[in-house]
């Protein structure tokens, strides 16, 4: 007998649960030698709650009713809750606050090969700590995570939420040719971005700038290009974690000014890990300095969450066949 | 080259493959091939030739770096994450709404019966264009020649992309609008754009000095 079970989950079986668990334990350990200490939360929130935050494209997507008509949700990430937790029982706590979760989360994505709906993440959420100290930190214990789980190709992309826009503002591009430039951007179209750079009002410099600088990625030396004069902060802040991250994450983590992260509360730095054997991400994270005051506690923080089954699905890619 | 390029069979190969000879990939192997479907070269890369539908699955789950495609595939297919990296300006067709010649029937459904009928093979791309300009449509999604649906009566009007508008003409039918222009594309997986990104901006550089694509 077939008994079917909702597009997008499924069961798991000893054979992989082991190894999924093996993958916990290295995390988990990583996590708490580093001082985190881990935290669980409801899978199910009121939504008016989780809509205090903008979470972009990542939004719950499974809804239900209680006995009293409010409106329940699957959370869709972990960053949120945490930040309901931190305005609510720890208003005023010293900080930094230094939490790890592995738990489960409910997108309303395409199912494919390593995506599911509900899926598994692991990560950590560092409040208190500003840019760039913080998100110095939350690189190193992101690497060190990696590294205990045995990835060996992975790189890490950095980039920062705000370079693009303050971009757009000090060349004066605005109204609704700027939410055009930023849609096509955010959809990772560069044949789109071009076209619509052609179609401002600014000098062939200032336009080349624009097209340019979201292709920029690769090693530190590719920012020497940009000694000075456009989107100084931003840069400065991207150059400053380069700097600032151990000996372990400096070999990893790679520069990429065109990163555009799905979720819409990121407010400076973001990043992205990536895998030869495996054509998506395997997690990533960023600054979200403006989240938790929507939760009572104006606080800067940094986060990132691997995504589990991916990671596994990159570990056994990279096994010699 | 490193990198693994899919290549869409049909009606852009023949100008894919000019383009591929530019940047230094040998082609003539594939030239010579109609049945081959994967053409390996000594750098760990290669060429993997498919259906022009299918380039944006293999690019996004990573069997190919980059990938050729046209506009209207990747319309269809929006929901694809790969990175589009360049408008080629070959394989130039229009999408258009399409309907017999004469009177517009599509126009008249429209009128009397607040809804018409279009057959097409781009149901997304469709069902989008009606939202877009707010009218009613009842999309029928067709697999082969669109053009006998609204011979048959089966459909007032179709969506469907169109080169010479020859098809249309031999079929009694007439362009009603025009709904985007679509070139060929290139495209790459979000991964190997960074992890290959000397390669790839290679490519690119070579792209743009040949042909002075945008």
């Amino acid at each position: 007998m077939i008994h079917p079970i909702p597009s997008g989950t499924r069961d798991v079986l000893p054979d992989e649960m082991r190894e999924l668990r093996a993958i916990e334990s290295a995390v988990r350990a990583t996590f708490e030698r580093l001082d985190y200490g881990e935290i669980s939360t409801p899978a199910l929130e009121y939504e008016d709650t989780l809509a205090r935050a903008d979470v972009g494209d990542a939004k719950p997507t499974y809804r239900l009713f209680d006995e009293q008509g409010a409106v329940l949700v699957l959370r869709s990430d972990m960053t949120v809750p945490i930040a309901r937790v931190v305005g609510t029982r720890y208003p005023t706590a010293p900080l930094p606050l230094r939490f790890y979760y592995l738990a489960h989360a409910y997108r309303g994505v395409r199912p494919q090969r390593g995506q599911p709906r509900e899926f598994l993440q692991a990560g950590i959420e560092l409040v208190g700590s500003p840019s760039p100290e913080g998100t110095i930190e939350a690189l190193n214990v992101l690497c060190a995570a990696l590294e205990a789980v045995g990835l060996e190709g992975y790189r890490v992309g950095l980039g920062d939420a705000s370079l693009f826009p303050t971009l757009l503002d000090e060349l004066g591009v605005a109204g609704e040719s700027r939410g055009r430039i930023l849609h096509e951007l955010y959809s990772q179209d560069f044949a789109g971005l071009e076209r619509e750079v052609a179609r401002l009002d600014i000098d062939a410099d200032a336009a080349g700038l624009l097209v340019r600088v979201p292709q920029v990625r690769g090693e530190s030396a590719v920012l020497d290009d940009f000694a000075g004069g456009v989107a100084d902060a931003a840069l400065a802040s991207v150059r400053a974690v380069l700097e600032g991250v151990d000996a372990k994450a400096r070999r990893r983590v790679i520069v990429d000014l065109g990163l555009a992260r799905a979720l819409g509360y990121y407010t400076g730095a973001v990043f992205e890990v990536y895998d030869p054997a495996l054509g998506v991400p395997l997690g990533g994270g960023g600054r979200y300095d403006d989240l938790l005051g929507r939760f009572g506690r104006g606080l800067p923080a940094v986060g990132f969450a691997l995504n589990v089954e991916r990671l596994h699905i990159a570990l056994m890619g990279e096994e010699p066949r | 080259v490193s990198l693994t390029f899919a290549v869409p069979r049909g009606a852009l190969l023949a100008e894919t493959l000019d383009l591929l000879e530019g940047l230094g990939v040998a082609t003539a192997e594939v030239r010579d091939n109609d049945r081959k479907l994967l053409f390996a070269d000594d750098g760990g890369g290669g060429l993997i030739t498919m259906r022009p539908s299918d380039v944006p699955t293999y690019v996004e789950a990573g069997a190919a770096d980059l990938g050729i495609t046209g506009k209207d595939v990747l319309m269809e297919q929006s929901e694809r994450s790969v990175i589009e990296l360049v408008d080629l300006r070959y394989g130039r067709c229009r999408m258009v709404l399409a309907s017999a010649a004469g009177e517009d029937r599509a126009a008249e459904a429209l009128r009397r019966l607040g809804v018409m009928r279009v057959a097409t093979k781009y149901p997304r791309i469709a069902a989008g264009y009606f939202e877009r300009t707010g009218r009613q449509a009842e999309i029928v999604e067709v697999k082969g020649s669109v053009e006998l649906a609204p011979l048959t009566g089966m459909v007032e009007a179709i969506v469907d992309l169109t080169a010479t508008g020859s098809t249309l003409a031999h079929n009694g039918l007439v362009e009603r609008e025009q709904i985007a222009v679509c070139t060929a594309r290139l495209i790459a997986n979000p991964v190997a754009h960074k992890l290959k990104a000397t390669e790839v901006d290679a490519v690119l550089a070579r792209l743009r000095a040949a042909e002075g694509v945008a």
